[in-house]
């Protein structure tokens, strides 16, 4: 094979548009913005750190099921331990979103970075709410028969039955963590892309080391 | 079983919940607590200086 042939490939090509959007000095850096060194930036992280706690915890709950996580006492303990870190990661998540909103985040060609960010929200809550109605005890028998009124007036009933209760369990546990998981990952690589959103009033080209150097 | 007596006698919750009701706000008790811990939570995090913040600062 030429190497005009080898060039054209796409694999070629994508490689190097991915190497050049994003080298690996900018997708694991060793040096942060001087204006990071903040409290407000550190929830992004925590919502991040809380996702991760929410998948590992779901996915042991999925391999044991519903008689494990209300009969034993480990169950119980993953099941409070799943609720919790959802808990925090809602909490963390609306603190980052106030920063952001504040810093004005959409800035400097970042308009991707705050959409994706708005639609995993919105993923986040669709998917905490399947959870709230797949917990099979009175709480979810009562949040969906109330929550049935209100999406039958939407008209969406018909494909979104909340008192299906296999139907949420699936949507809770694939469809939605997978749009959630992969609309994360594409906000964290546009944010490593874009780097961090300067405050309004500070000079975006400074850098520190994590030893606190400035270059 | 201590504990759990302990916790139940602090935080009862095998009742009906309580709510704020102002004109058009309703919200639980519960709900309210959570929203105010957000907000301080976030001026805590503005205002809070953070670790190494004023030597990078004198670095700069």
């Amino acid at each position: 094979m030429s190497t005009t042939e080898i060039e054209r490939q796409w694999t070629t090509r994508l490689r190097h548009r991915a190497a050049g959007k994003l080298p690996p000095e900018k997708l694991l850096p060793d040096t942060q913005p001087s204006y990071v060194s903040s409290w407000i930036y550190v929830f992004g992280v925590a919502t991040l750190s809380s996702l991760i706690l929410v998948i590992v915890t779901g996915c042991l709950l999925a391999l044991r099921g519903p008689s494990w996580w209300h009969g034993s006492f480990i169950g119980h303990f993953v099941n409070s331990l799943h609720l919790w870190s959802v808990e925090v990661f809602f909490f963390a998540m609306v603190v980052h979103l106030w920063g952001k909103f504040f810093m004005g985040a959409w800035r400097g060609g970042r308009t991707a970075t705050w959409m994706t960010g708005v639609v995993t929200f919105l993923a986040s809550l669709l998917t905490a709410f399947t959870g709230y109605v797949s917990q099979s005890n009175f709480d979810s028998q009562w949040i969906s028969t109330q929550a049935k009124d209100g999406i039958n007036a939407t008209g969406g009933g018909a494909y979104f039955n909340v008192l299906n209760m296999g139907q949420m369990l699936m949507w809770h546990i694939v469809l939605l963590p997978l749009a959630a998981i992969v609309l994360t990952a594409l906000h964290v690589i546009l944010v490593r892309v874009k780097g961090v959103v300067p405050p309004y009033d500070d000079d975006a080209t400074a850098v520190t080391t994590p030893e606190g150097a400035t270059k | 079983m201590g504990l759990y007596t302990f916790l139940a006698a602090l935080v009862p919750l095998n009742n009906y919940g309580h709510f704020i009701h102002w004109h058009w706000l309703y919200v639980s008790y519960a709900n309210f607590i959570v929203i105010c811990l957000m907000v301080i939570t976030f001026v805590a995090a503005l205002l809070l200086p953070f670790p190494g913040r004023n030597r990078r600062k004198e670095n700069r």
